[in-house]
C-alpha cells in the first residue's frame, strides 16, 4: 500500500483541537502500538493476519511478540477459523486484513463459526470505506457494517480518530464476545483528548449540541461533520446537535431519539453504503422510536473508484462541504 | 475426583468397542427415525471414529468439561451430528433423556453441533470446511501455553472439496502444529452422487503428503487398525514437526446393509418399516456380542 507508514508523533493526543487546521494521526498505527501494549499487559493476546501486516500494521505485533503473531497468508477464511480455535483454548486474538476481505470474502466463518459460538475473537480490519482510495472499487468495503450488523451476538465498533481507537481496541481486549472493530487506512484528524476520553458501550456520543439539525456520523465522517457543524454554526446561525455512533451495534437509539424530538430533521453521514449501515440503522431506529425525516449522505448503492480519499469523499458527497451544502438547502 | 485422564475411558478393546458402537448405532437411527430428519449415512460411516477417539483415545472428561488440558475434537463434517451426540450420551456429557429432542424446537440436540448449547463442542460447525482451521488455531493455542493436549479434526471427503480445507493443511504444515490431527471419513459418496463423479477427489494420501503432512491410510472401521493409526499419529506428534492425516476407508451406512454405499441416504431419515428392519438387523449383530 504505497509509502510505508509513519508512527504516530504522539502516542496520547493531548492538543487542543483545531478542526481548521487538525492534527492527524493514522487510526491503524495507534492501532498497531496499542497491540503491543496490550502484548506486554496479558500474555493471552495474540493477532493474526492475512499477508497485510505491514499495512494493518499488525506488524508492530509481529516484531515484539513472533511467537504470538499469525501470518495465515493470503488465506481470510483460514484466518478467522484458526482465531476461532485461538479462543476456544483460552487466547484473545486480534485478527486484521482489509475490511473488504474480513468481513466479506470470510462473512460465512464470521457468522457461523465466531459469532454463532459466542467467541472472544475481536476482528479489526483496517482500509475500510471509500478512503482506502487508489486501489478502487474492489478493495473498498462499503458493505461491511451491513454485513456485519446483521449478524446475532455481533457488536460493532466504529472508532472516529486515533484516541477513540486505543480506547476501543482496549476495551475490545478486556471484554468478552465477538466484536468488529472497523479502521481506516488514511491519517485523519484527532478530535479527541487522550485524557478526557472514556468509553461508554454501547452509547452514541455527543460530540455537539445544537437545535436546528441532528448530524449522525460514524467513523471518519465525525470529523467531517463537526467542521461542516462549525462553518454553519459561524456563518449561518444553524446550530447542529452532532452525534458519534461510535457503536453501530448495539445501537442507542435512545439518544438519537432525544436528539430527533429536539431538532426534527436528521443527517447521516457515513464512508459506507447508505443501505444497512449508519443510514440503515437511524432509519429503523427512527422508524420505531421517533419517525423524524432523514437524509442519508454516503456511497449511494453504487461502487466506489480509484482516486484519492479526499477526491472520494468529495466526489460522493460526505466531506464537510457536502453535509454544509444538505443542511443549508434543508434547514 | 476422578482422575479426569483416564475418567471417560474404557481399556482399550476392540470387541468392546465394536458392541458399543453397535448399540450406539441404533441411538443414532433412534435420533434420525424420531425427528424424522438428519443423515443417517454419513453419521454411520464416522461413528466408530469417533468412539475410537472418545472412548480410547482422548484425555477428558465429563466430570470437567472445561479442564483446560483435554484433548479437543472437532466435527468438522457436523451433519454427522447424531453420531457425535451418541458418544456424548454414553460419555456422559448429554443427558440421554435429550435423545428423542433431535432437531426439534428448543433442543440442544441442533441438526449440526451448537457449542452454545453442549458441553464437550468447542465451535460450532454445520459449513463445511472450517474445523480444521479452528484445530490449528487450539493447536497454536496449546503450544503457546506448553499443554501436550492433542487436537483431532473429523472431515467428511466430500468436504475437501472447500477451498478452505486446503488453506488450514497449509496452515498446519507452516505452522508444524504436530499435535494436530486430521482424519478423513472417506465415504466415497456425497450427497449428489459418488465424490469421484461430483468433482472428483482421486488419490486423497497423496495431497496431503505433497502438502507437508505424515499421512496414514487405514480401514475406518477396524478399531485395531484405528488404534494402531493413533499410535502413530501420537508417536509423530512428539517426534515430527509435522501433523498427521489419516485417511479412514469408510462404508457410507454402515451396519445397515439397506443403506450402505448409497448416497441416498447421505441425509433421509428411515420411514417405520425402513427402521424397524435397521434395527432388528442391528440387534441381531449385538447379540453376538453377549
Amino acid at each position: 500500500m504505497g509509502a510505508p507508514v509513519q508512527q504516530n508523533d504522539t502516542k496520547t493526543f493531548e492538543a487542543d483541537i483545531d478542526l481548521e487546521k487538525p492534527q492527524k494521526a493514522a487510526p491503524r498505527v495507534t492501532y498497531g502500538e496499542t497491540l503491543v501494549a496490550l502484548g506486554h499487559e496479558n500474555p493471552d493476546i495474540v493477532v493474526l493476519d492475512a499477508d497485510l501486516a505491514c499495512s494493518t500494521q499488525t506488524q508492530f505485533f509481529a516484531e515484539a511478540f513472533p511467537e504470538r503473531f499469525f501470518n495465515q497468508g493470503i488465506a481470510e477464511m483460514d484466518l478467522i477459523n484458526t482465531a476461532a480455535g485461538l479462543s476456544t483454548v483460552g487466547k484473545i486474538p486480534f485478527v486484521s486484513t482489509f475490511a473488504m476481505f474480513a468481513s466479506g470474502k470470510a462473512w460465512e466463518a464470521v457468522r457461523n463459526t465466531i459469532a454463532y459460538s459466542k467467541l472472544n475473537v475481536k476482528i479489526a480490519p483496517t482500509h475500510s470505506g471509500i478512503s482506502l482510495g487508489e486501489d478502487g472499487a474492489s478493495h473498498q468495503s462499503i458493505e461491511d457494517l451491513a454485513l456485519m450488523r446483521v449478524i446475532p451476538d455481533m457488536t460493532v465498533i466504529v472508532p472516529s480518530d486515533s484516541v477513540e481507537t486505543e480506547a476501543l481496541i482496549r476495551y475490545a481486549a478486556e471484554t468478552q464476545g465477538p466484536m468488529y472493530i472497523r479502521l481506516v487506512r488514511p491519517n485523519i484528524p484527532v478530535i479527541h483528548k487522550s485524557s478526557e476520553y472514556k468509553v461508554e458501550a454501547g452509547k452514541i456520543r455527543v460530540e455537539r449540541e445544537g437545535s436546528d439539525i441532528t448530524i449522525v456520523a460514524t467513523g471518519e465522517t465525525v470529523y467531517h461533520a463537526l467542521l461542516a457543524a462549525k462553518h454553519l454554526s459561524e456563518q449561518h446561525q444553524i446550530e447542529a446537535d452532532v452525534l458519534n455512533a461510535v457503536f453501530i451495534k448495539p445501537f442507542d437509539a435512545e439518544t438519537l431519539a432525544r436528539s430527533a424530538k429536539k431538532t426534527g430533521k436528521v443527517l447521516t453521514v457515513e464512508s459506507h453504503s447508505i443501505l444497512g449501515g449508519l443510514g440503515g440503522v437511524v432509519a429503523e431506529a427512527l422508524g420505531e422510536h421517533q419517525p423524524t425525516p432523514l437524509k442519508r449522505l454516503g456511497v449511494q448503492d453504487k461502487f466506489g473508484q480509484s482516486g484519492t480519499g479526499d477526491a472520494l469523499f468529495k466526489e460522493y458527497g460526505i466531506d464537510a462541504s457536502a453535509i454544509e451544502a444538505t443542511v443549508l438547502a434543508w434547514v | 475426583m476422578t482422575d479426569p485422564k483416564t475418567h471417560a475411558k474404557v481399556p482399550f478393546n476392540p470387541t468392546t468397542l465394536e458392541a458399543l458402537t453397535t448399540r450406539l448405532r441404533i441411538d443414532i437411527l433412534q435420533m434420525i427415525f424420531t425427528a424424522q430428519s438428519g443423515h443417517p449415512g454419513s453419521s454411520l460411516s464416522c461413528v466408530d471414529i469417533i468412539a475410537a477417539l472418545w472412548f480410547a483415545r482422548m484425555d477428558h472428561t465429563p466430570l470437567d468439561s472445561d479442564w483446560v488440558d483435554r484433548d479437543r475434537f472437532i466435527l468438522s463434517k457436523g451433519h454427522a451430528a447424531p453420531a457425535l451426540y451418541a458418544v456424548l450420551m454414553e460419555a456422559g456429557y448429554i443427558d440421554k433423556a435429550e435423545l428423542p429432542t433431535l432437531r426439534a424446537i428448543n433442543s440442544k440436540l441442533q441438526g449440526h453441533p451448537a457449542s452454545k448449547y453442549l458441553k464437550g463442542v468447542d465451535v460450532s460447525t454445520g459449513s463445511l470446511g472450517q474445523g480444521l482451521s479452528c484445530g490449528v488455531g487450539m493447536a497454536l493455542g496449546h503450544r503457546l501455553d506448553h499443554r501436550d493436549a492433542r487436537v483431532w479434526v473429523l472431515m467428511g471427503d466430500g468436504e475437501l472439496q472447500e477451498g478452505n480445507v486446503w488453506e488450514a493443511v497449509m496452515s498446519a504444515a507452516h505452522h508444524k502444529t504436530s499435535r494436530l490431527t486430521a482424519i478423513v471419513d472417506r465415504n466415497r459418496l456425497q450427497i449428489d452422487g459418488s465424490t469421484e463423479s461430483v468433482k472428483a477427489l482421486g488419490e486423497v494420501a497423496p495431497k496431503f503428503l505433497a502438502f507437508g503432512w505424515n499421512v496414514l491410510e487405514v480401514d475406518g472401521h477396524d478399531f485395531e487398525a484405528l488404534a494402531k493409526a493413533f499410535d502413530q499419529a501420537d508417536a509423530w506428534a512428539d517426534s515430527s514437526d509435522k501433523p498427521t492425516c489419516i485417511v479412514a476407508n469408510t462404508v457410507k451406512g454402515k451396519g445397515v446393509s439397506f443403506m450402505e454405499n448409497q448416497a441416498g441416504w447421505h441425509g433421509k431419515a428411515p420411514n417405520q418399516q425402513q427402521f424397524d428392519d435397521a434395527v432388528a438387523e442391528i440387534e441381531a449383530r449385538l447379540a453376538q456380542f453377549s
